[in-house]
């Protein structure tokens, strides 16, 4: 929680709007990727240095080389898959996918989809089908804590829910094997799903300061057995 | 816990969301359809770009609902729309259209010379335009989540943008060398709240997102916004008003992902045609300039 210094503070720092100067360097040879054409890549910069891994923006095909994964960040969908495809993109980060853990949140879970319902790029990794835009416009963005018992693999002792910040989010409709549903809302509709090293999230953990989904992905890229 | 809509937090989530991307001005569905395909993140659905409001004069207010819903039929993407300065009931207008963005704009003739929205009172998010750190913070108290420069709307001219984009990073370098004792003055000589002043010097930004603003029109001017420090481009009248809208589209959101990349900048500034002539700022009189309207 913010510290108020003044009965008249109404502002909150934006979680993880910090420049560049604010932000810790990173450690080791270990290096995710952030798919930085569009969006709160930043954000999940911002996240993977507070843990203490090194980043690289991703915004052509070369600078995948050498990742242990990749995180594809919130944003518009309909931008990043053109930019995707204008800057050849779609192929590499397809093949890249069949052997690296990569996440995607929120436009990043419907770029990862294989069905969106709507005529739009897609990389159709996960064996999802998402409904973009399923909880209605902006002021039907909401945030709320969710359970996510997959997180234990990381936190073991930690018992806390997760706080879940949805903006103009998509909803997983079906999740079919081998991916499997991650995480619900209080109502059972899907929010997160897993398959095998791909990570899919409606929501947005990079908008929080609870590093837990992205020690979760960084062990899904094989953090820690490196070291 | 219980799930909780229009918190502060999703309000500038959203704008997060936005960030490296470009917004287009936009006054019929069509133009947003072609904005959403050239990979435009949000729309500003107008009845008039800013170009037009300043050649026909007369008051501008906000757009026909009618308008705004058959836009955000269009397209799947953000649509924000403007209100005037102070007038609160456009604003519920907007809001319960569901538009997905509020823009409090000095592009439309004011409704009140002395006090803004009270944005704190909304569910749907505000962005508002600032020419300074002091004017920024003074709208971020009244509840903006997210600010963008004034510029100097439909002139295609990026002086007015650049010279308030510098005044605000400018500002808040200078902010964070000085000593805490100096605060309580700076707070007073820029007419802003010394709590946020305290948060802008931690933080090292504004705690909210910043857009460039008001005379964008080629890639190399969105470029050069984002290369000075802003998180994302708002085009008005600069692409509706070029010979080749789809193509001149697509450029600038390509410029803005690549706007440290000058061999790309290249690559898509070429062939886009005519720009829109557009009208040096420093020509306009002193009553024809929208970005003195605020306070």
């Amino acid at each position: 929680m913010v510290v108020r210094r003044s009965p008249f503070a109404i502002a909150m720092p934006a979680p993880n709007l910090l420049p560049p100067e604010k932000v810790p360097a990173p450690r080791g040879n270990f290096a995710v990727g952030v798919l930085a054409l569009q969006g709160s890549f930043w954000e999940h910069e911002v996240m993977l240095r507070k843990i203490g891994v090194a980043v690289r923006e991703v915004r052509r095909p070369a600078d995948l080389d050498g990742l242990a994964g990749l995180i594809i960040p919130g944003g518009e969908s309909t931008t990043i898959g053109k930019l995707a495809v204008d800057f050849g993109l779609l192929e590499p980060l397809r093949t890249f996918g069949r052997t690296h853990a990569i996440w995607g949140t929120c436009a990043g879970a419907i770029f990862l989809s294989k069905d969106a319902r709507r005529e739009q790029p897609l990389l159709g990794l996960m064996e999802i089908t998402v409904e973009r835009n399923a909880f209605g416009r902006q002021v039907a963005s909401f945030e709320v804590d969710i359970p996510v018992p997959a997180l234990k693999t990381v936190a073991p002792d930690d018992e806390r829910p997760f706080h879940a910040v949805f903006i103009r989010a998509p909803l997983i409709e079906t999740v079919t094997p081998p991916a499997e549903v991650l995480a619900r809302l209080e109502d059972g509709r899907i929010v997160a799903a897993r398959q095998g090293h791909l990570l899919a999230t409606a929501f947005h953990p990079e908008l929080t300061a609870d590093t837990r989904f992205h020690r979760y992905f960084l062990h899904l890229a094989g953090w820690g057995t490196d070291r | 816990m219980e799930a909780q809509t229009g918190s502060y937090k999703v309000k500038v989530g959203l704008a997060q969301m936005l960030k490296g991307g470009v917004i287009m001005d936009v006054v019929t569905p069509e133009q947003a359809k072609i904005a959403e395909d050239a990979g435009a993140v949000a729309v500003m659905a107008l009845e008039r770009v800013p170009a037009d409001i300043r050649k026909q004069g007369g008051v501008a207010r906000m757009s026909d609902p009618e308008l705004i819903l058959k836009i955000m039929d269009a397209v799947s993407i953000p649509v924000m729309a403007k209100v005037r300065i102070g007038h609160f009931v456009e604003a519920q207008i907007l809001e319960a259209l569901g538009v997905d963005y509020i823009d409090e704009s000095e592009v439309l003739t004011p409704a009140d010379e002395e006090h803004h929205i009270d944005k704190h009172n909304f569910k749907v998010p505000f962005v508002c335009g600032a020419r300074n750190l002091g004017e920024a913070l003074r709208r971020i108290a009244e509840g903006a989540a997210m600010i963008r420069t004034k510029g100097e709307a439909g002139t295609g001219d990026v002086v007015e943008a650049v010279r308030h984009a510098r005044a605000v990073l400018g500002e808040i370098r200078r902010l964070q060398t000085m000593a805490e004792e100096e605060l309580y003055t700076y707070a007073k000589e820029i007419g802003a709240p010394l709590d946020l002043v305290r948060e802008v010097k931690e933080l090292g930004r504004l705690p909210v997102v910043n857009f460039a603003a008001g005379g964008i029109a080629t890639p190399a001017d969105a470029a050069l916004m984002m290369q000075l420090g802003m998180d994302g481009i708002f085009v008005g009248s600069g692409i509706f008003k070029s010979e080749d809208p789809p193509k001149r589209a697509a450029a600038i959101v390509k410029a803005v992902t690549h706007y440290n990349d000058p061999a790309i900048l290249a690559e898509v500034s070429k062939g886009l045609g005519e720009p829109m002539r557009g009208q040096q700022a420093a020509d306009l009189p002193a009553e024809a300039r929208l970005a003195g309207r605020g306070w």
